[in-house]
């Protein structure tokens, strides 16, 4: 528990706190009364003529003094104070936060419990549940996903049904759990795109969902998409849960406008989920999956990516 | 104002060795009666029927006065502060000061003659004494005599009234806290708390030690408004004084001889003034920084004067400035006004409009908005900028209400989430609302918006919150 960096210290330390107690305490019985002539001033004058006689202080105030000299002597003994001297309470900060970690897991623990045995969708149903899940959400989450859990710029949405990583119990969980890296690659495979082809891919990227934009730039994109992002947008833009986001879709994790499409694809995007299974542990983060499974966008168990899923785990995922 | 109770006399020319610390010698004062007396009974009967029953009085089915530390709730008579109101608080405790200096200006220290917790108790505590062991003369015999059985008869039915009144004290206090019947009902099956059961015992030991044992050691050695209600004195400000001038020379003389006569003054230096004072001070060694201004020398005084036929007030109320100008009444009166009593006194009434007025338009719903802090603004479907809020709708009334939500401010605004929501009674709700409005709506940056909270019931119980939306 020492940060000493040789015994010395350690004696320094003690020597000179019990010399300042011991001293107070010697200074204190030596010095009870003082030779002075009667009905002598302080010799203090103020406003002009008034003076203060040097009166005795009354003898309980003595006892005061030598009672904070034993609290002193006493509070050395039970508590770390003495150099590296733990105290015979063996009190310590990290010690009281352990132990009140320890004393809020037994109280809370049971409730935690009680849901962790449940499976996700019931635990999403149960109304106590989603009051917990969502002072949880509160603490946790709604710092980046906001409090409503509709996200921002750069931060998804988990209200509605369009998942990166997949909106089953279990992918929700390892979001939470194990965090999530994305990163999409500037300029896709073909590093040599010049500002013109940018622009025309985000042209074809705007229409794939039906925004305006000019046809002919949009046609002269398709192409360029099919060579620079279909790897992992697939040929009709559509992604794959974990790979790359849907671009067909209304939903924008950046914003749909032209300058930002640009933006993404001449510089890239890397963006990351942090992991909180740790952090939180298994009985909270099983209560906010299921918050987040009962906010309306959860997927139903065993969707039709998984097979296609399980190999894009380790690989770079895209986001647009 | 000259401190201390030794008087510089004729200074020896050699030192002295001399002990820094005192002996506590015990003050046992003796009994008064008279028109201050009765003063001061008043003021113990005011204070301590407020202070024992108030706690006790029903309202509405709950406790009219108390204070709930752990809801963070105050509830006084009909009303119901929150945390929000501490205003109140700050201005209640400034009325109590500026109280403080108006009274001490005008009147001396009234507050610690008749008014002061330290005051009342020590007043009740010595009454009990006095029943129990007798009046000064036999109280400083008992001191003195050796432990007998009559003594710790004594000595253990005072410790023990005392020692009920005390914890009493202490059981009362916590009663402001914890409903009262609670405590009364966990205090006999032994099942308080440990908080209720440490302020029982902390406030009723230092009732038991300060009011039985301290009494004047507080006032002079603790008490901080005594040391400075000296600085608010000027030399028409109203104190306990003895008149010298028709005093002195002082001395014993049988009854009916006119002093003038006897070339003496109006003191007969009986020491009655010296034994009655809670302080044990001489008052006519003049004005002291012990005198705690109770006024009991005037009431003994003026018994002695009516029984040597003499005018009453040797000792009386007077000031700086009638006692050298020979001022009566009228003229004391007069130097009442003066710039600091007025200026005091002004505001002070301010003040106490201000409280009036601020608790009687206290409103009974509270809005707070809080914007999400990373969520700047988004884009949501059809192009529309979103921003989060969250609401915290406080209703501070004592009956369940509904409330219309709704928000204002820019071009084509509107707002998804709950339009009606319902709080119960002194409850409060927090939920989240999305504002949505066109992107060409308002200007880049931050710009105003309103929510209104509307109480479906009362159109009157309304709140118009400004909030802001950043447009990116």
């Amino acid at each position: 528990m020492s940060d000493f960096v040789s015994g010395f210290w350690n004696f320094y330390v003690i020597s000179i706190v019990l010399a300042s107690v011991i001293g107070c305490a010697v200074l204190l019985w030596f010095q009870d009364s003082a030779k002075h002539v009667e009905g002598e001033t302080t010799g203090h004058v103020w406003d002009e003529d008034l003076q203060e006689y040097s009166n005795p202080l009354p003898n309980w105030w003595r006892w005061l003094y030598y009672i904070t000299i034993v609290f002193g002597l006493f509070y050395l003994a039970m508590y770390p104070g003495l150099g590296t001297f733990p105290g015979l309470f063996g009190w310590s900060s990290s010690g009281q936060y352990h132990g009140e970690r320890k004393k809020a897991d037994e109280q809370y623990g049971p409730i935690f419990k009680k849901f962790q045995s449940q499976d996700v969708m019931t635990v999403a149903a149960n109304s106590e549940a989603k009051e917990m899940g969502q002072r949880l959400f509160l603490t946790y989450c709604s710092q980046c996903h906001g409090s409503d859990a509709k996200g921002a710029i750069g931060f998804p949405n988990l209200t509605d049904n369009d998942w990166l990583f997949g909106g089953t119990p279990d992918q929700i969980k390892e979001s939470i759990q194990k965090g999530r890296d994305a990163m999409m690659p500037a300029k896709g495979v073909k590093p040599d795109l010049n500002g013109d082809q940018t622009k025309d891919i985000a042209g074809y990227v705007r229409s794939l969902s039906g925004l305006a934009t000019d046809s002919i730039r949009a046609q002269r994109g398709k192409e360029l998409f099919a060579a620079a992002c279909s790897a992992c947008h697939g040929p009709d833009g559509k992604g794959m849960v974990g790979v790359a986001p849907d671009l067909s879709d209304k939903v924008w994790l950046y914003s749909s406008s032209e300058a930002s499409i640009i933006e993404t694809i001449t510089k890239g995007r890397v963006n990351r989920m942090p992991a909180y299974g740790e952090f939180l542990g298994d009985a909270k983060v099983h209560l906010l999956t299921a918050y987040v499974y009962g906010l309306g966008g959860g997927a139903k168990e065993a969707p039709a990516a998984a097979p296609a899923a399980a190999p894009a785990e380790a690989a770079p995922a895209e986001k647009k | 104002m000259a401190s201390g109770t030794s008087t510089p006399s004729q200074a020896k020319p050699n030192f002295v060795e001399e002990s820094l610390y005192e002996v506590h010698q015990k003050v046992h004062p003796r009994a008064v009666s008279g028109t201050f007396a009765a003063w001061r009974w008043t003021l113990v009967w005011c204070t301590q029927l407020i202070y024992y029953g108030l706690c006790w009085l029903p309202w509405n089915g709950r406790q009219a006065v108390l204070f709930d530390l752990v809801e963070r709730k105050f509830y006084i008579f009909g009303l119901v502060f929150w945390p929000q109101d501490v205003i109140f608080l700050a201005i209640l405790l400034i009325i109590s000061a500026y109280s403080l200096f108006l009274f001490t200006a005008v009147g001396g220290r009234l507050w610690c003659g008749y008014a002061c917790p330290q005051t009342v108790y020590t007043e009740i505590f010595t009454w009990i004494e006095q029943k129990i062991e007798g009046e000064r003369n036999a109280r400083i015999k008992l001191d003195a005599a050796p432990m007998s059985a009559r003594k710790l008869w004594l000595r253990t039915a005072k410790y023990g009234s005392w020692a009920l009144l005390a914890f009493w004290t202490g059981f009362t206090f916590v009663g402001y806290f914890t409903p009262i019947k609670t405590v009364w009902a966990s205090l006999w099956s032994f099942s308080l708390g440990p908080w209720e059961t440490f302020w029982m015992l902390f406030y009723g030991a230092f009732t038991y030690l300060f009011a039985g044992h301290m009494r004047e050691q507080v006032c002079k050695h603790m008490c901080p408004y005594a040391r400075f209600q000296g600085v608010m004195f000027d030399p028409d400000t109203l104190t306990i004084t003895y008149d010298t001038e028709r005093g002195e020379p002082r001395g014993a003389r049988k009854k009916g001889l006119d002093p003038n006569a006897i070339a003496k003054g109006d003191c007969v230096d009986c020491g009655i003034c010296v034994q009655v004072c809670p302080t044990g001070i001489d008052i006519r060694k003049g004005l002291q920084y012990e005198c705690i201004g109770c006024a009991a020398c005037i009431d003994a005084c003026d018994q002695v004067m009516v029984k040597m036929d003499y005018p009453k007030g040797l000792i009386r109320y007077s000031t700086e400035h009638a006692i050298e100008a020979h001022w009566g009444w009228k003229e004391i009166i007069g130097h009442v006004v003066r710039p600091r009593v007025i200026i005091y006194s002004a505001i002070l009434g301010a003040i106490c409009v201000a409280l009036v007025w601020g608790i009687a338009t206290k409103p009974t719903l509270r809005v707070d908005v809080i914007r999400d802090r990373a969520t700047l603004a988004r884009e949501v479907e059809g192009g529309l900028i979103e921003n989060v809020y969250r609401l915290h709708v406080i209703n501070v009334s004592e009956t369940p209400h509904r409330y219309a939500v709704s928000v204002s401010g820019l071009q084509g605004i509107d707002m998804v989430g709950d339009r009606i929501i319902e709080v119960p009674a002194a409850g409060a709700r927090s939920f989240s609302v999305q504002v949505r409005v066109p992107p060409e709506a308002g200007k880049k940056g931050s710009n105003q918006i309103f929510f209104d909270v509307k109480s479906l019931a009362d159109e009157k119980v309304a709140v118009h919150e400004k909030a802001s939306f950043l447009q990116p």
